[in-house]
């Protein structure tokens, strides 16, 4: 484990007299990436102002390299160690150069010493030939990787990304996103990312927090909080789209057996019978046949099934079954095709036991 | 019809030929206008900066004062400017009245709310997370003002055009408070004034169209500022 470089203890924000944020403890090690998810207006955003100091707390406290970042002259030390890039790029009204180098122009480093840090940066980000070109006449792409640099340039320890990509069409994002995590692991630097996209957060992070109405509900590794969420708040956010509630029917040495309104199938699990149950299935740990699959398959579940509706998502299919409770699946094209699968057919639906999280019920 | 051509001829002579007594009206007019001008910037763009960035009880009243403030007619500042230098009024101990110093302060009384007032929509108008992403560089709050005021300098610059397009054109306030002496206190509006009373069209005419020459010129950067774009 890393040395912690940045830690919040008890922090409380209002805003209009409203609570927006209240957060007993979260601890950034240094190097990892961390992302805030959750949907809109659910504090992201507020809480990174309050880590980079741009918004004071009611209450609480930060702590940098486990120093209290508390009067004035402290804020702006501890500006000068981080950096933040926003959904709008925010660029001065000047050359693309001048916006790079701006930081360390704050910082009051001399024109000599930060040529060759805006330089490089400019490479890194692959905007060298926009180096003399007006801010004003960039593309969205081109204006965030310019604001970018601008916040590497400083060598920031710490980087707060308040939803980077949002306002990128899809190949420009991808590029982006690739890049950034490139310079990321290159340079070691610390990072803290709010996004409502979740497939942004599997990409680049280390850690994923869930946030809801101010607080973090789950915080953990993106496999832990993918496959294991908290409760269905979570589950249905980072994607899972069977969530089904029902009772505990049977316990057999770590096997539960879930009765779901009369069907039943088997998931991992230590809870005893008659205990309320909701389980949460990811749509790609499903898989679809046309016939009974040979014994010889290591999937506990088999359930026997009615297509009730067929959705194109991109490069795959989404399916909607019908089993007695609805279960979604997701399928390619080429399988789709090999299946010859539509509306109305009936197919069977396999998943390991493994592949139900289990959450028990609460009260 | 021979009146107002003979009037256009004879004033483009009288430019062409730089007649002293128009080219010393000019000059004077700009630069009682130009120091008016000088003097509200300071004021307006300060004032405007630091209303634009506080929040405290009262400021909704303060921006409507200052909107008001931005069609302060120039009779009213005349006649109260009069008022505060006449020989035994509370400023009379100056002995300012009817020189260019008091055209200068009337000037600059008609010119602080126009630059105030659009100071402030310049201010206001830049993105509101743009303050953050300064301070988040590293800046101090010496710093990030200064950086706000070099973002905002196009609309500023309109804001100067502006108020130093309100008062060159003004002939009220200069009337009343200069009152037009001859070769002293006698700007390009109250010569208009005074020599088309007379009858002199020529001259009359041939101040018009270096008026409207500088209207047009304040204009055209006005017009050049507006038509550019922010960056992202």
């Amino acid at each position: 484990m890393n040395p912690v470089i940045l830690e919040l203890r008890n922090i409380q924000i209002k805003r209009g007299g409203m609570l927006v944020i209240d957060l007993p403890a979260l601890s950034i090690e240094t190097g990892e990436f961390l992302s805030l998810i959750g949907p809109n207006g659910t504090g992201k955003s507020t809480l990174l102002l309050a880590l980079s100091c741009l918004l004071k707390p009611v209450r609480g406290s930060l702590l940098f390299h486990g120093r209290e970042v508390r009067d004035n002259q402290a804020v702006i030390d501890y500006r000068r160690h981080i950096a933040m890039v926003f959904q709008e790029p925010l660029l001065f009204d000047t050359t693309v150069f001048d916006n790079v180098a701006s930081g360390l122009k704050i910082r009051g480093i001399s024109k000599k010493e930060r040529t060759p840090l805006v330089e490089e940066y400019l490479e890194r980000f692959g905007i060298s030939h926009l180096a003399q070109r007006s801010a004003r006449k960039l593309s969205g792409g081109e204006a965030q990787r310019t604001s970018l640099a601008r916040a590497f340039a400083t060598k920031p320890e710490v980087i707060f990304l308040d939803e980077p990509f949002s306002s990128l069409d899809p190949p420009t994002r991808e590029g982006l996103i690739n890049d950034l995590d490139l310079i990321l692991k290159e340079t070691r630097t610390t990072a803290l990312m709010a996004t409502h996209d979740q497939s942004e957060a599997l990409r680049l992070s280390e850690r994923i927090a869930v946030m809801k109405e101010g607080k973090i509900i789950q915080i953990g590794t993106p496999t832990q909080v993918m496959n294991h969420p908290a409760d269905e708040f979570v589950a249905s956010f980072v994607g899972v789209e069977t969530i089904l509630s029902g009772t505990v029917k049977e316990n057999r040495e770590g096997i539960i057996v879930v009765d779901i309104g009369g069907h039943t199938f088997e998931a991992l699990g230590e809870l005893r019978p008659g205990t309320g149950v909701t389980c949460c299935i990811r749509p790609e740990h499903i898989t679809l046949a046309r016939f009974p699959a040979d014994s010889g398959s290591s999937a506990r579940n088999a359930l026997t099934g009615k297509i009730e509706n067929i959705q194109p998502m991109g490069l795959f299919y989404k399916i909607q079954l019908d089993c007695g409770f609805y279960l979604v699946a997701y399928i390619t094209r080429t399988s789709l095709e090999e299946l010859s699968l539509k509306t109305g057919d009936q197919v069977i639906a396999t998943f390991k036991a493994t592949a139900v999280h289990v959450i028990r019920a609460t009260a | 019809m021979d009146l107002i051509l003979e009037g256009i001829r004879q004033a483009f002579f009288l430019i062409t030929t730089l007649d002293p007594e128009v080219l010393g009206i000019t000059l004077l007019s700009l630069k009682i206008s130009g120091t008016a001008t000088l003097i509200s910037l300071f004021i307006g763009v300060s004032t405007g900066t630091v209303v634009a960035l506080t929040r405290f009880p009262g400021r909704r009243l303060l921006v409507s004062l200052i909107n008001t403030g931005m069609g302060l007619p120039p009779v009213v500042v005349g006649l109260f400017v009069t008022i505060f230098l006449w020989r035994n009024g509370p400023l009379g101990f100056l002995e300012i009245l009817y020189t260019p110093t008091a055209i200068i302060v009337a000037q600059t009384i008609i010119a602080t709310p126009i630059v105030t007032g659009i100071s402030l929509a310049a201010m206001q108008q830049l993105p509101h997370n743009l303050r953050l992403q300064i301070l988040a560089l590293g800046a101090n709050r010496i710093q990030m003002i200064w950086i706000l005021i070099r973002e905002a300098r196009l609309p500023l610059l309109a804001a100067v055009m502006a108020g130093f397009g309100g008062v060159i054109s003004e002939v009220g306030a200069s009337i009343m408070v200069g009152g037009n002496i001859k070769g002293y206190s006698r700007v390009l509006t109250t010569a208009t004034v005074m020599e088309s009373s007379r009858g002199n069209f020529d001259i009359a005419i041939a101040l018009s169209v270096i008026l409207l020459l500088l209207a047009y010129i304040i204009n055209l950067i006005l017009t050049q500022i507006q038509q550019r774009e922010r960056p992202r």
